[in-house]
């Protein structure tokens, strides 16, 4: 007995430290996006860094976790649950990356005056991305919890939807080019799409918290 | 020629061990919580170990209501049992269950040789069988209700939670059996007890093992063996029936149906009721399979009436009533057969 528990010890620390990976990911991912926003390039490209690095972290992580799960058969109830939600939070990191990887290649220009709100933007979305971390930091030892998390990251995405609305509204209404506008709008949805990924791991894990349930 | 007449216990036996084995550890293997070998493997050794150990005292209460005195009369008693059961009423998808039937081909005996039915003994039993379900019922309510506020407050970890829930579904489908084979080897073997005096032998290391105890030993292999050969089968096909059940409510169905199955067969618990002149359950063979039903019931009535299935129990009840109808009906036709075509003693003056 103490042998098994010496193995499930070993896989806790394992689903802590991918949850730790994802939850600093996305604070670095704030970093890197006010770095590019104060045009400070190496900041930027020092955050980006830490996000890919921690993306390969969490990588390795889920990989190993999920290869434990399988070896010693355990959880089998929930064993396709936590793969799941897993592999989908690590699609949060993934999307981090990917928008800082857009902002490296593309470069937009972003009016300084609208800097605040790509700040907000970000900001909200990682709120969201965090409350969903803690969300399923719950799910494997307080299902009770799960939902006062999942209820923040809902309502954090509601309110990146609203920014990423009035930001649109406020770039299509300069007297910008429209390939610019277009550009900017594109960058606001990028952002978006954090808080977005952060909703779709939220419906999973309500069901599989209910799933839980005794 | 004793084992041909001792075959109809013993196939019963086989028949009890491979059709409650879903009750005992069915859920735990259909969510693979455990191996089927490794359940089936502790289960039988427990119910050998409960039925020689502890399989007396609702052994006793069937021989008070009737002690059939002929070992080819205790074939056919055993055989109209496992007729009635396994072969007619299960197959018409009716939960019944042995210790009905036993009763029904006991009385089918009475009838048969002339002898009174001890109306208060029976009394006694179909109270049990009522008192069992409801027993069942309110005990995993009330474990499920403490085990579900247990698992909210100690916030332990998925993974290590896991772990706890197989060693628990282990000890308790091993105390389930235990208690099976305590409490049902009086239907597998109770009415030879009384019609095959076996001698007592003594063994080094192990005292004196009655000649009740060595029929109890033999049903209790039976038990074993029809737990390993074939409840695999029983299991996949009763799955839809607990589909719906975690691995813990499953946990705390077997626990329920455990304690009323060893409730009713501890003569060491029933002796310290009675130093403390507390009320005392009688020794009577009960339905596993029942106590098993009225056990979901429980959790199903403290989960929302929505998840129970109240057909199931009218089932049960027409059980009661049918059940030791065709058995005794089987036993007594039987019987007339053994003694009239056969020409063999199926009571004894």
């Amino acid at each position: 007995m103490t042998l098994v528990f010496g193995k499930t010890k070993v896989l806790e620390t394992q689903i802590d430290q991918f949850l730790d990976a994802v939850a600093q990911s996305g604070l670095t991912f704030a970093l890197a996006i006010r770095d590019y926003l104060a045009g400070n390039a190496e900041e930027f490209d020092a955050h980006s860094t830490g996000v890919t690095e921690l993306e390969r972290q969490a990588d390795d992580l889920r990989r190993d976790i999920e290869t434990q799960l399988y070896a010693h058969s355990l959880i089998p109830e929930h064993r396709g649950d936590v793969l799941g939600l897993l592999e989908n939070i690590d699609e949060i990191i993934n999307t981090e990356k990917k928008t800082l990887s857009q902002f490296s290649v593309e470069k937009p220009e972003i009016p300084a005056d609208l800097n605040p709100q790509y700040q907000e933007l970000a900001n909200t979305c990682v709120a969201g991305a965090e409350a969903l971390v803690a969300a399923a930091r719950a799910f494997f030892r307080d299902t009770k919890a799960v939902h006062d998390h999942l209820h923040k990251v809902y309502f954090y995405e509601k309110e990146a939807d609203r920014l990423s609305d009035r930001l649109k509204r406020e770039i299509f209404a300069r007297d910008l080019d429209l390939a610019h506008k277009i550009h900017l709008r594109y960058f606001s949805l990028h952002i978006e799409d954090v808080s977005d990924e952060a909703e779709n791991v939220a419906d999973r894990l309500a069901i599989s918290t209910i799933k839980r349930t005794m | 020629m004793i084992f041909l007449f001792l075959s109809s216990g013993l196939f019963l036996g086989w028949a009890l061990g491979a059709n409650n084995a879903a009750n005992l550890f069915g859920t735990a293997v259909r969510t693979r919580m455990l191996r089927f070998q490794t359940a089936a493997v502790v289960c039988g050794v427990f119910a050998v170990l409960g039925a020689t150990a502890s399989g007396a005292g609702a052994t006793k209460t069937l021989t008070r209501l009737g002690a059939v005195n002929t070992i080819a009369g205790a074939f056919m008693v055993a055989l109209a049992a496992a007729a009635a059961v396994y072969m007619v009423l299960r197959r018409v998808a009716l939960p019944v269950s042995t210790p009905q039937a036993i009763v029904g081909a006991i009385v089918g005996w009475n009838l048969f040789a002339g002898r009174p039915t001890e109306m208060a003994t029976l009394q006694r039993i179909v109270f049990s069988w009522i008192f069992s379900l409801v027993l069942a019922t309110a005990l995993a309510a009330a474990l499920y209700l403490g085990l579900a506020a247990l698992v909210r407050r100690s916030h332990v970890h998925l993974l290590r939670q896991d772990v706890l829930t197989r060693a628990a579904l282990i000890a308790v489908a091993a105390f389930a059996a235990y208690s099976l084979g305590a409490n049902n080897i009086a239907n597998v073997m109770g009415v030879f007890v009384s019609a095959l005096p076996v001698p007592a032998v003594q063994l080094p290391g192990l005292g004196i093992i009655s000649g009740a105890q060595q029929l109890f030993f033999l049903g209790g292999l039976a038990i074993a063996v029809g737990m390993y050969t074939y409840s695999r089968r029983v299991i996949d096909r009763v799955t839809a029936t607990v589909s719906e059940f975690s691995p813990l409510a499953a946990f705390v169905i077997v626990l329920a149906e455990s304690l009323v199955l060893f409730l009713f067969s501890s003569q060491s618990l029933e002796a310290m009721l009675a130093r403390h002149h507390l009320p005392r359950l009688p020794l009577v063979p009960v339905s596993a399979t029942q106590a098993f039903i009225g056990a979901m019931i429980g959790i199903g009535l403290v989960k929302g009436s929505q998840s129970v299935r109240f057909r199931v129990l009218g089932e049960i009840v027409i059980g009661w009533v049918v059940t030791p109808a065709i058995a005794g009906l089987a036993s007594f036709i039987g019987l007339f057969f053994l003694q009239n075509v056969f020409g063999l003693a199926v009571v004894a003056p």
